[in-house]
């Protein structure tokens, strides 16, 4: 018993000898903080109102959204000297329908001064492809198909008095992480002059525009009597190549 | 010194992992069958416990998962018939809806690179999903089934057994229902046992011109020893398919109307055959092959070669071929108490 607890207590100090030496690498700061991250749904300039806000998109056409839902993943945060902080396990699912997921936090992130954030919008196709899974993956929370296996990157439901479908509808359903039909994209944005700054004491809050109308426009303009709907497959990366284009810009942050 | 302290560390952490599933118990090894390939899915962060196969074993059979409290895993997938649907063509789930495929046997699924008749499920812990939550199977959605275990006895403390906490979660649930699906392994036939030269392999002569004929005119799809290659393929059930079959995964033309090659071990047990279910006797099977195969688009090029639809066999052969598939049942499986039906708690 005795010598057990002497080994118990020799390793415990390794291992804060361990952390503390990693905190004296890490250059001017020391620690982590917190970083709050708010999802501003819009659509062009306007605020997203879900079933009764009327929209035109760049074709011209009206639309209304009932439903708009993203999963982003792999937040990374990089420094003016090039260095990139990946945020383990960062998967997020935002649903405009539900304000507590559009306020997010991440924890332990390691202290320092940020000039631009990456992300993936969708989840990496190891994920996509991996065994069940819990947290913003549950497929219990939705976003996922169980037909074709694997997750659901951003989806926008509503109706167009331009579509063609029945009872007007739009469909967006889009996914896929396999060629020729992969629609994970990776984004990079730039932080505001100042950049973000994190520290064990503060909380910074990063306020991201999230424009749904930058699904219809930047590569491809959508004109919904032709595009309408779809689960995935050949369309579903025309819509991926416009999000990535303009969909999540960050407006300000609060330090 | 050095790397006296870092081995004792490496001792510490294992003891504190200990103490949090100390529950975790008796583990079991999973042993693939010397005739077999690696298996693909091997148990990762899902190491098989008798705690979380138990529990697996338990909700396979537990009518709570559906919407109803009417169907459970086994009332489509039944023991006796390598836990396949007996007699059902297509499935039968909730409020007496029909489905549009027949429910496959289950067994050897850690070999199986993708799931279902188009290979739409690409992972064995997620291949429950589709049955829980289809509207025309188990009806019921994660959600619910969370709620309703954590109100049923003994299942918060089944979970704690085998994953060593009473937190119910999707995840939990998948890992222990494929810690006993998973498990399940048939590779007993008579076939085997003439593999590993076993007591019980001895063919007879029709056999064992039937296992000749299947490996020239069967194998190149039902490959050995798994008995699927576990392509897609057409073998012109219909010159116009009805189910679009692999091409609503893949989109791909190329596809349509082609299935997973199914497996044909315990083969004689698990009518009626085919994503359709059309045919109710592996008679029926081996006719079909020899005159049957329609010249549909995407037909196999194995079934038209030389011009000559499907693969001739006279009726001798045909016989032959129905002798080989049959030392391809597993008693031992389908009698096998780990996997049997259990009444409702
Ligand atoms: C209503 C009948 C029904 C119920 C209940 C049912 N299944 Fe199935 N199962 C099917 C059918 C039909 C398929 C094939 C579906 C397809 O190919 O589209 C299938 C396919 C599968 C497969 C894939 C097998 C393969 O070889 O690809 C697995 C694994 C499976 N089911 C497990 C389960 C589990 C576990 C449960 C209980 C949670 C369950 N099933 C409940 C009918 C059912
Ligand atoms: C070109 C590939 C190919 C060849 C060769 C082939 N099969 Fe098949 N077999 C399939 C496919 C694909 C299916 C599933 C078809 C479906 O359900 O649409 C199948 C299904 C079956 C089934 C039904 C299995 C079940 O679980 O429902 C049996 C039995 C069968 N084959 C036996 C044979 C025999 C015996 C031979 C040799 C005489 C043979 N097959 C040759 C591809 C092949």
């Amino acid at each position: 018993m005795k010598p057990i607890s002497i080994f118990k207590s020799l390793a415990f100090a390794a291992l804060v000898c361990t952390i503390l030496s990693c905190k004296k690498n890490n250059n001017e700061f020391t620690g982590s903080g917190k970083v709050n991250l708010e999802f501003d749904n819009m659509v062009g300039n306007q605020k997203l109102e879900l079933d009764t806000g009327a929209y035109t998109n760049a074709n011209g056409d009206d639309f209304k959204i009932t439903t708009f839902k993203y999963r982003i993943c792999n937040l990374t945060f990089n420094k003016a000297d090039g260095s990139k902080t990946l945020i383990p396990e960062s998967y997020l699912l935002i649903d405009a329908a539900d304000e507590q997921t559009t306020l997010q936090t991440l924890d332990n992130v390691p202290a320092g001064d940020y000039v631009s954030m990456d992300f993936v919008i969708g989840v990496d196709s190891l994920r996509n492809f991996a065994g069940a899974q819990i947290g913003a993956l549950d497929p219990a929370k939705g976003m996922y198909w169980s037909w074709n296996t694997g997750y659901i990157f951003v989806m926008l439901e509503g109706s167009s008095s331009k579509s063609t479908a029945k009872d007007n509808m739009l469909m967006f359903h889009v996914g896929g992480a396999k060629a020729p039909n992969n629609t994970v994209r990776k984004i990079t944005l730039p932080l505001p002059a100042g950049g973000l700054r994190v520290r064990s004491n503060a909380k910074p809050e990063i306020h991201l525009k999230v424009d749904a109308a930058a699904m219809f426009k930047g590569t491809s303009i959508i004109n919904f009597a032709t595009l309408n709907g779809f689960h995935g497959g050949v369309n579903a990366p025309i819509i991926a190549n416009n999000y990535a284009m303009g969909m999540f810009s960050v407006d300000h942050i609060h330090n | 010194m050095l790397i006296g302290l870092l081995t004792i560390g490496l001792i510490a952490n294992t003891g504190c992992k200990k103490n949090d599933s100390k529950l975790l118990q008796t583990p079991i090894t999973f042993v693939a069958p010397s005739n077999f390939p690696t298996p693909i899915y091997q148990f990762t962060d899902n190491a098989v416990s008798q705690a979380g196969f138990d529990l697996g074993h338990r909700l396979f059979y537990e009518n709570a998962l559906s919407i109803d409290n009417s169907t459970n895993c086994g009332s489509c997938h039944q023991q006796f018939a390598a836990f396949a649907n007996l007699d059902h063509k297509v499935s039968h789930g909730v409020n007496n809806c029909f489905g549009t495929r027949n429910a496959p046997t289950l067994f050897n699924l850690v070999w199986q690179p993708n799931f279902m008749w188009d290979g739409g499920v690409h992972h064995i812990e997620l291949s429950a999903l589709n049955a829980l939550t289809n509207p025309c199977e188990m009806a019921n959605s994660l959600d619910n089934i969370v709620k309703t275990l954590n109100k049923k006895t003994p299942y918060p403390t089944l979970f704690k057994n085998a994953f060593g906490s009473t937190e119910i979660n999707s995840q939990r649930i998948f890992k222990a229902l494929t810690q006993f699906t998973g498990m399940m392994v048939s590779a007993n036939s008579a076939y085997d046992k003439y593999i590993r030269k076993e007591k019980g392999g001895e063919f007879t002569n029709d056999e064992l011109a039937g296992y000749n004929l299947f490996k020239q005119k069967c194998n190149s799809c039902h490959t050995e020893p798994l008995f699927t290659d576990n392509t897609f393929r057409s073998n012109g059930l219909d010159l116009i398919p009805k189910d679009a079959g692999r091409e609503t995964i893949t989109l791909a033309v190329a596809d349509f109307g082609t299935f997973r090659v199914p497996s044909l071990r315990n083969i004689a047990l698990s009518s009626p055959y085919m994503h359709n279910g059309q045919f109710a006797t592996l008679v029926d099977v081996l006719k079909h092959y020899n005159s049957g195969v329609q010249n549909h688009a995407n037909l196999d090029a194995k079934l038209k070669e030389n011009g000559v639809l499907g693969i001739p066999l006279s009726v001798i052969e045909q016989q032959q071929i129905i002798s080989f598939l049959n030392t391809l049942t597993d008693n031992e499986f389908i009698h096998d108490p780990k996997f049997a039906e259990l009444p409702q708690l």
